[in-house]
């Protein structure tokens, strides 16, 4: 059992309430960095110096954010509105358990049983306005929950597949933050290693603006997990990464074009060391290194990822030796990188 | 100018790997600069000092983007053909039969899905790329590389026509001009060739915060209303570089908008004024960087922009020439 994917993606910490999964990597981290602090919007900054070989600070970041939802309102009949905090398919929601507030009181997503409904509205979609969590409360006051309080899906991690596979809630981006705390606890690196673990990349990649900022980092590397889309298929269309092929490479996403000789470093140090990995396919989404990318004065980026399944649900699935490849993949790459790689003239 | 407008349109640099083209424009700069240095995202700065025994000059940015639109590659099907993404802004009507080229040469004939509705335009999704390969295996090209249109320049009198002359005349035009100042400019310029404008104004971005200008000024094409069924637009070709007044993403400094007319009527410069409907350009990243500056763009007429056939008039190239070296050879106080 990985105790470090099951830890991490069973904290709490939806987007703009990271603080349990922060001090839950505070902890995890602290014996094997030099310094760490929390910046103004909550993100974890991390310095693991370097053993002198280079001058230089490589910012490595993975989001410690999941999405969730909010409550917005709660009735007389104890009943919970709320919104999403972070993208949702809306199908996804309803039934699902959920855990409320800093207290985590349990509750359920309700849906009309099945045998109530006319044929009309089977074939409609619940939006999340119609929506309401049900705490087994009969008044507000017995809820016990505030308006402004978070909601996190309870999904416990679980091993599938004689260990290669996992399912688990939050694999976006814990899986990323597992990877990065396993890099700060192996041997230093010839340069200062700055980790951080960002807030609020669900809603807009705005944690990672003012940590990059503030890192006057010389290249930075960013953790993800990416959707895959490799169910079957009948076109030779064009599918997105596939579980159980490697480590995804991002060339270009809707808010980043990488650094092309980042990226060709990450694919030589996969190919030289045998270590899997593919290319995600260009197009949309986004990550954090759009927003690191245009810190400042600009930094050299490029992005790993974990490809997982089932991304924005209570549930999502990665396969382990995926997760292995990018944790492997991420630390040869950067034992490897040079000054020279990203040196303009 | 021919020369130098026909060496760059026709070189290789979609948004996000400009190293070729960059390479081409450093040494044509370098002879007219103090110093040339390239910033983290790549964007390629060559800084002219203002003369001596000036006090606090002012600093003034000048952006041309040497990025083109292009496309990437998606996915390789089991036949070898490639389907692809956009880089920045292609419209789909462009696409079919037309030609595109990978940085290492290799030429790629776009095609597309069968259409059965001749009344729809197919979405970018259903064309594909042919480079000539049978399979997986013998396909020459890897996902996510990237590639350009391919079209060669051709000059038609006064009329000049090639692919990314969006934004390669206003790289020319900042050439030209570095060639035409006279050497004791009042003002620190920071001629910046940028990257990244066409995906959303990237490199000006950062550019700017590294250079925090006082005054900025884009040199980049602007659309115009004189063909026929065009969106009205008060702009057209051969009636001299424009003065951009608004776009959808920036409205330029008023002052800066004042002094760009006095200029042109001071040296004759024929001009005309621009408002655009859609679109932006560098100024607005300028504009908005940092502290903020004062920003503006001189623009360059241009029919068929963002297709492989886009069309500026060699006068008003000229007149946008003239226009810039007016302006920066005189005081700036706005």
């Amino acid at each position: 059992m990985n105790e470090l994917l099951k830890q991490l993606t069973e904290a709490v910490g939806v987007s703009g309430a990271e603080k349990e999964v922060r001090l839950l990597i505070r902890d995890l981290i602290a014996d094997h960095v030099d310094e760490w602090s929390v910046d103004s919007m909550g993100n974890l900054l991390a310095t693991r110096r370097g053993t002198g070989q280079y001058d230089m600070r490589i910012l490595v970041d993975a989001h410690m954010d999941e999405v969730g939802l909010l409550i917005t309102d709660i009735d007389s009949g104890g009943m919970l509105s709320f919104v999403g905090a972070g993208g949702f398919d809306d199908r996804a929601l309803l039934g699902k358990v959920v855990q409320v507030g800093p207290d985590k009181i349990t509750g359920v997503i309700g849906a009309r049983a099945v045998h109530l409904l006319s044929n009309n509205e089977y074939s409609r979609t619940v939006r999340t306005d119609a929506m309401r969590i049900d705490v087994g409360a009969k008044s507000e006051a017995a809820a016990k929950v505030k308006i402004g309080d978070y909601a996190a899906f309870v999904t416990e991690y679980e091993e599938l597949d004689g260990g290669r596979t996992a399912i688990g809630k939050a694999f976006d981006n814990r899986a990323g933050c597992a990877a990065l705390v396993e890099l700060l606890r192996g041997e230093r690196y010839p340069f200062d290693l700055i980790a951080s673990f960002t807030v609020q990349e669900e809603v807009g990649l705005r944690g990672a603006e003012v940590a990059a900022y503030n890192a006057k980092a010389d290249a930075a590397l960013v953790l993800e997990c990416t959707p895959a889309y490799d169910l079957p298929n009948e076109k030779d269309a064009s599918p997105n990464v596939a579980l159980g092929k490697g480590a995804s490479v991002y060339v270009m996403d809707s808010r980043t074009i990488q650094d092309p000789r980042l990226v060709a470093h990450l694919m030589a140090t996969g190919d030289a060391r045998g270590i899997r990995y593919q290319v995600r396919q260009p197009g949309g989404g986004g990550t954090n290194t759009g927003a690191i990318q245009r810190a400042g004065a600009g930094i050299p980026v490029a992005t790993l990822a974990v490809p997982g399944r089932y991304a924005h649900t209570p549930t999502m699935m990665i396969s382990l030796d995926d997760y292995e490849s990018v944790v492997r993949l991420a630390d040869a790459a950067l034992r490897s990188l040079t000054p020279e790689i990203i040196r303009r003239r | 100018m021919n020369d130098l407008i026909r060496m760059l349109v026709e070189a290789y640099g979609p948004s996000g790997f400009e190293d070729g083209i960059r390479e081409i424009i450093r040494p044509l700069v370098e002879p007219h600069v103090d110093e040339v240095r390239v910033d983290a995202m790549g964007n390629l700065i060559a800084f002219k000092r203002a003369a001596g025994g000036q006090a606090n000059p002012h600093k003034v940015m000048i952006a041309a983007h040497m990025d083109e639109i292009g496309v990437m590659v998606s996915h390789i099907t089991e036949k070898g053909f490639l389907r692809f993404t956009n880089i920045g802004g292609v419209f789909s009507h462009t696409l079919m039969g037309g030609r595109v080229r990978f940085e290492d040469g290799t030429l790629g004939v776009i095609g597309s899905d069968r259409i059965d509705d001749r009344s729809a335009i197919h979405p970018l999704s259903k064309h594909f790329i042919d480079v000539g390969a049978t399979s997986r295996e013998d396909c020459p090209v890897r996902v996510g590389q990237a590639a350009n249109f391919d079209r060669p320049f051709e000059a038609r009198g006064r009329h000049l026509t090639a692919k990314s002359m969006d934004d390669r005349i206003g790289c020319v035009v900042a050439i030209e001009a570095l060639r035409h100042l006279p050497a004791d400019i009042a003002h620190d310029l920071y001629f910046v060739f940028s990257v990244q404008e066409e995906v959303g104004t990237r490199g000006a971005e950062v550019a700017a915060n590294g250079i925090m200008p006082d005054v900025s000024i884009a040199l980049d094409v602007t659309l115009t209303g004189d063909v026929p069924e065009a969106r009205p637009m008060d702009v057209s070709l051969g009636s001299g570089p424009a003065i951009k007044v608004k776009d959808s993403g920036m409205i330029s400094h008023p002052g800066l908008v004042r002094l760009m007319r006095r200029r042109a009527e001071e040296a004759g410069i024929t001009y005309q004024m621009e408002v655009l409907d859609g679109g932006s350009t560098d100024a607005r990243a300028m504009q908005l960087a940092g502290p903020g500056s004062v920003a503006g763009c001189i623009s360059i007429p241009c029919r068929y922009v963002h297709s492989p056939s886009e069309t500026v008039d060699a006068e008003d190239v000229a007149g946008a020439v003239a226009l810039l070296v007016a302006l920066l050879t005189g005081d700036m106080e706005l």
